[in-house]
């Protein structure tokens, strides 16, 4: 048997037959003449199985980035090609604004096929939600940061539609925004901008985030000095 | 005398590669910690150290006795066993760092120690290996088995004694370079000038003294102001083997950079760009993660590199950015099954590459315990398999062939009989014989040229 340990899915042999069926149509030169219906199946399973990598992918508590990054431009490749109207942008060069790629092909996408990722994604957040382990974020910021709500411009994976915005939201932002690397950076390393580079448009920047655990700290100490103030006469300064 | 079963199939002048040793367990259950994860030869090839994923580091020495004898090369014998990493907890993040040696790089030899750099996806460490043959005996305050003696009973003084012992090897850290990688260090590369190296994670890399623990620089740093716009990751890196000044980092999306560390402190903007462009006849929505380069590595000469991405071996000139000079198809019959490798994510595998000695052969691994050779001037190439069914010592391997498509001849493999669980993916060969390292899981196999 070729394949490896692959994914666990419900919909496992339906799958394999779809994808395995499919490998020669799309990797060989279009011919002009070929009927395209075979594709949006085609195309959906193998969307299917990247959202399926992406949401594995980030379920773990280290994500290897460089599987991320390719299974995530994979992603956008292959909706691309998904959204019929859609310009199919010359795939060597990287967009150079893809928040801008991504708007138009929103724009142009299928009503239905939105709402299947949608249902599907949901399908997997109740899963997730199910299964995901607690974990102790501790530097997310103080409990007053918003952590929902899509950001004004798109990045590369807010393409997923505008229903799944909110839905991987947490998790992106989660997933990019909790390495603080100012707990790893030195003063002495350039470049000069790391410490004051804009936080994403959804939270205060890493400054922010340090002087109000500072505040919460300096509040914390005040409540415990207080009542430990309680069971002494005031003094004067009090 | 053996008969020669094939005629000159060998790589490089019609080298006949033949079994030699093997290391390693046995048996088909493969403890996950002894999963082999790097396989460096030192300067002089006298050593030879493999990490594997339990942190856990082993060095075989070269015998010496044997040269004089024709007939075989000296083999290769357990030196030292260390733990170089263990698994750590990052409380703040509430992640385990996972102990496995992503990769071994020698120091060339100042003195009789030997000094090596291991690292795991956060720390690297210099290690000092060396050897003790004596020990002093006749102390005054302690016995030979360590207890301190009554001292009402020391009444003279005596000098202790240098005297032999049978030959100890340890292993000792001496620097530990920590906190400076956000990311999973991908590459360390140590530079010409033996004071300085380089390591690399999936955004940054950071430059070393070291002899200096507490501070490193940061030399590249691709890291995006705004995560979400991240579309590309450093791969590996490497210093160029005689310029000092001098280092290439490879991506995601398959291009290479050279930088001067001579033009900017921050090496963001590169000297040189190399990149191919691809092939529109080739093209899938799986073109770019073939042409993430997994590997990267300057020829001995220092006048070319060597790139390896999912389908193929690359030679580039340094002296010319626009396309490779040579290129190596690895296993193509693999580009019609991407989407189901992408399926199993064997897509995401990550193959070494290596050159020989003299820079006219080089090396890489495939699936099903196959590896690759590619003779830069004669062009031929041979596929070889590292298997427990070839273990005689002196048996000439004999060469592999994968049946793509059509009818199978006898003694061909068909492309869906591979068996993707057993990947080579690391590779070494001796700096200056015809001796290769093949890591396949758990097993290393060591080939020697036959020497008639």
């Amino acid at each position: 048997m070729m394949l490896s340990k692959g994914l666990k899915r419900k919909r496992e042999d339906e799958l394999e037959k779809e994808t395995l069926a499919v490998d020669a149509w799309w990797l060989g030169p279009r011919p002009p003449a070929v009927a395209q219906a075979p594709p949006a199946v085609a195309s959906s399973s193998l969307f299917d199985l990247s959202v399926l990598k992406l949401h594995h992918s980030l379920r773990q508590s280290e994500p290897d980035l460089r599987h991320l990054v390719l299974v995530v431009n994979t992603l956008r490749r292959i909706q691309a090609s998904m959204a019929p109207e859609a310009p199919l942008s010359p795939v060597p060069s990287p967009p150079p604004a893809p928040g801008a790629a991504a708007d138009s092909l929103l724009a142009s996408s299928d009503a239905a096929l939105s709402a299947s990722m949608a249902s599907l994604l949901e399908d997997l957040s109740h899963i997730e939600g199910l299964s995901q382990a607690p974990q102790p974020l501790v530097d997310e910021g103080p409990p007053g940061r918003p952590t929902s709500g899509a950001p004004p411009s798109l990045g590369a994976l807010d393409l997923l539609g505008p229903a799944t915005g909110c839905l991987l939201d947490d998790e992106l932002e989660g997933l990019f925004e909790d390495i603080d690397t100012s707990m790893y950076d030195s003063e002495l390393w350039a470049p000069a901008s790391e410490g004051v580079k804009p936080g994403p448009e959804a939270g205060p920047g890493k400054e922010e985030t340090l002087e109000l655990d500072e505040a919460e700290l300096d509040y914390l100490l005040d409540v415990l000095v207080g009542t430990q103030a309680l069971e002494r006469p005031p003094g004067p300064g009090r | 005398m053996m008969v020669k079963e094939e005629k000159g199939a060998g790589g490089g002048n019609d080298i006949q590669w033949c079994f030699s040793q093997v290391k390693g367990a046995i048996d088909d259950d493969v403890a996950e910690a002894d999963i082999i994860s790097t396989v460096e030869f030192n300067h002089s090839g006298e050593l030879l150290a493999t990490g594997d994923k339990g942190g856990r580091v082993v060095i075989f020495q070269q015998e010496q006795e044997n040269k004089i004898q024709s007939h075989s090369r000296g083999e290769y014998n357990v030196y030292s066993t260390f733990q170089s990493h263990e698994p750590e907890f990052d409380y703040l993040k509430s992640l385990e760092i996972e102990e496995k040696i992503n990769k071994i790089r020698w120091l060339p030899q100042k003195n009789a120690a030997q000094f090596l750099l291991s690292t795991n996806d956060k720390t690297i460490k210099l290690w000092k290996i060396s050897e003790r043959d004596k020990r002093p005996e006749g102390y005054n305050l302690k016995e030979e088995d360590g207890r301190y003696r009554d001292p009402t009973t020391v009444t003279t003084l005596r000098v202790p004694v240098f005297r032999p012992m049978d030959l100890m090897v340890e292993a000792s850290p001496r620097r530990i370079f920590a906190n400076a990688h956000t990311y999973h260090i991908n590459s360390i590369s140590i530079n010409s000038d033996y004071e300085t190296y380089l390591s690399a994670d999936d955004l940054r890399i950071n430059l070393w003294h070291l002899e200096i623990t507490d501070r490193s620089f940061n030399i590249v740093d691709i890291k995006p102001a705004n995560m979400e716009e991240l579309t590309e990751v450093i791969t590996a890196a490497e210093f160029h083997p005689n310029s000092c000044n001098t280092f290439v980092y490879s991506s995601s999306k398959g291009t290479i950079r050279l930088c001067d560390m001579r033009a900017s402190a921050l090496c963001d903007r590169h000297s040189k760009l190399f990149e191919e462009p691809e092939d529109p006849s080739n093209r899938s929505f799986f073109s770019e993660i073939i042409s993430s380069i997994s590997d990267v590595k300057f020829s001995h000469s220092g006048r070319y590199m060597m790139t390896r991405d999912y389908l193929s071996v690359k030679i580039w000139d340094l002296n010319m950015e626009n396309r490779p000079v040579e290129t190596y198809q690895v296993h193509e019959y693999l580009r019609s099954k991407l989407c189901s490798l992408y399926e199993n994510d064997c897509i995401f595998d990550k193959f070494e590459c290596c050159w020989n000695g003299s820079d006219s052969v080089v090396m890489t691994g495939s699936y099903n315990n196959f590896f690759r050779m590619f003779d830069r001037n004669t062009k031929r190439d041979i596929t070889l398999e590292a298997s427990r069914e070839n273990n005689k010592p002196r048996t000439v391997l004999k060469p592999r062939k994968v049946c793509a498509s059509g009818k199978r001849k006898k003694d061909e493999i068909s492309v869906d009989s591979l068996d993707f669980n057993k990947k080579i993916l690391h590779t070494a060969w001796h700096p200056k014989e015809n001796i290769i390292a093949v890591a396949t899981t758990n097993n290393l196999y060591i080939f020697q040229d036959k020497v008639n």
